[in-house]
């Protein structure tokens, strides 16, 4: 779809869905066979991913190492994104109609370059990296996801942010035809998100256009949407339309919502509960016991320096 | 009870959304997050059935037919079958055992303070739902019982408190509740002129 560049790593070693795909299948027949046994019939989950395979992908040393991904399937059937519907199989279901082509990106604010540009000329300069984050959804529930995207940092630079730049602030576009969540103010729309600027700027933040090697099925935020590892999953603004440096802190989604519960930092943190649940544990999608959450989403070594000295529990 | 055709197309209504469940377990059909999806399903199937139990007597009342009546006990009992899957599958699948999270949590998590204390009180009705106790009881047996209203209210606070922001499902129910209580409570003019019901065949009903 994107950029033609020389490879420099073979598709063959990039995260193949098929493999992951099979894996589902063989534990799909096995429970179809055993009710073939019971005399029973019925149909299973089947997903087909967009196809559209992303060229020239670099793994990028940035990866959580030695995690084990979940399911293409379960990653493309089980999302919250509220402007396809509430529930978690919404999305996949209703998103059917949503077209991510053409699309544009307006970039405007406190910097030298603003504009709109064709997402292929967002995207042209810079190259893809697969990075393989751990994703915690502040409903207590994770993920492993091998994105396919680019670092925020290097994209930001190229607009030049000036010296009042302090924030960074996203819009996710508004198509109420083709997102019947929109219909309904269950959330003020259009979605909207934002970064402390040293957020943006860190390494392990990025844009993503895919995932599993393939562009982003329509349900995981297609064509364009933010990836911050160690914030809880909202934070991850899908569909973005819109890029703007602000010097001062930009309104966010969920804390309009409800304040209370859902703060501008929104990192995540075990020892900070939610008003009405405990985010002490999470399940690993896939898996059966929890797992405990671990600070910054196990990110600390990296992040944790951003927020020196703040009041984490006051900052939330 | 008279176990006719009705009896076992009732009670295959009540055991079916439980059939499917099974169903959906065995294929592979639970989504991403089963432990999730059994909860929900199990909350919800226990608030169906409860509300239908609650709609039988009004029922009657509208149609003036006694045949509603017969089933509210067996469908009161489903919606406690519901409840003690949906209360295990959080106490076994969710929390594994974990007493110091399932104690600190039924103390400090509203949600869950009132959903298990719906579920406390359901227990003893479901102890007094037998016809000997129905006549052991006596009077007592109507005052305990109209601790389903508790248990209503309750339950829908516990939905209404932990959705994050779409309340649209739970204040569905939260309207239901509160016209069947309505009418309940409030007869309305048309219905007193109609003729007198029948007499009731057993000691259960109001």
């Amino acid at each position: 779809m994107i950029i033609k560049r020389p490879p420099d790593i073979k598709a063959s070693e990039i995260t193949d869905k098929s493999l992951y795909l099979r894996r589902r299948e063989f534990l799909r027949d096995t429970a179809l066979a055993g009710l073939a046994v019971a005399g029973l019939g019925a149909s299973a989950r089947a997903v087909a991913g967009t196809g559209e395979k992303l060229g020239n992908v670099k793994k990028s040393l940035l990866s959580s190492p030695g995690e084990e991904l979940t399911p293409y399937e379960d990653i493309t059937t089980y999302n919250n994104f509220y402007e396809f519907g509430t529930n978690k199989e919404d999305p996949a279901a209703n998103s059917g109609k949503f077209k991510p082509q053409p699309w544009n990106v307006r970039v405007g604010g406190e910097c030298n370059k603003p504009g709109s540009y064709a997402l292929e000329d967002f995207i042209k300069p810079h190259a893809l990296e697969e990075r393989i984050y751990r994703m915690r959804c502040v409903e207590a529930w994770s993920m492993v996801i091998p994105w396919v995207g680019i670092p925020l940092g290097d994209v930001l630079k190229r607009f030049e942010p000036n010296g009042n730049a302090k924030y960074v602030a996203f819009t996710t576009v508004m198509r109420p035809n083709e997102m019947p969540g929109q219909r309904r103010a269950v959330l003020e729309w259009p979605y909207v998100e934002g970064l402390r600027m040293d957020e943006a700027m860190h390494p392990l933040t990025i844009l993503s256009i895919g995932l599993y090697g393939e562009v982003l099925p329509n349900q995981n935020g297609a064509p364009l949407r933010l990836v911050v590892p160690w914030k809880y999953g909202f934070k991850g603004i899908k569909s973005i339309v819109k890029v703007e440096f602000t010097s001062r802190q930009p309104p966010t989604a969920w804390n309009i919502s409800n304040s209370r519960e859902y703060g501008f930092y929104s990192n995540v943190n075990p020892q900070v509960d939610h008003p009405r649940w405990s985010q002490g544990k999470e399940r690993r999608i896939g898996e059966f016991l929890k797992r405990k959450t671990l600070m910054f989403n196990g990110y600390a070594d990296q992040v944790a320096s951003l927020y020196a000295g703040m009041d984490l529990q006051k900052n939330y | 009870m008279m176990r006719d055709r009705l009896w076992y197309g009732v009670f295959l209504c009540g055991l079916a959304p439980f059939l499917w469940l099974v169903l959906l377990a065995v294929t592979d059909g639970l989504g991403a997050n089963p432990i999730e999806r059994i909860t929900h399903f199990t909350g919800d199937w226990q608030l169906n059935l409860l509300l239908t139990a609650l709609a039988l007597s009004p029922l009657r009342r509208l149609t003036r037919k006694n045949i509603f009546i017969r089933f509210r006990r067996m469908l009161g009992l489903f919606a406690f079958f519901y409840v003690c899957l949906h209360f295990s599958t959080w106490l076994v699948l969710d929390q594994f055992f974990d007493w110091n999270d399932i104690v600190r949590d039924i103390v400090k998590r509203p949600f869950i303070t009132v959903g298990f204390i719906a579920f406390l009180l359901l227990i003893p009705m479901a102890v007094t739902s037998t016809r000997k106790m129905v006549q052991r009881l006596g009077p007592n047996w109507r005052k305990l019982h109209s601790c389903v209203y508790v248990i209503g209210t309750l339950g829908i606070i516990h939905y209404l408190w932990l959705v994050k922001a779409d309340k649209l499902v739970p204040i569905i129910y939260g309207s239901i509740f509160i016209l069947l209580l309505v009418l309940r409570l409030q007869v309305p003019q048309w219905a007193k002129n109609l003729p007198a019901l029948q007499p009731q065949r057993t000691g259960a009903q109001p």
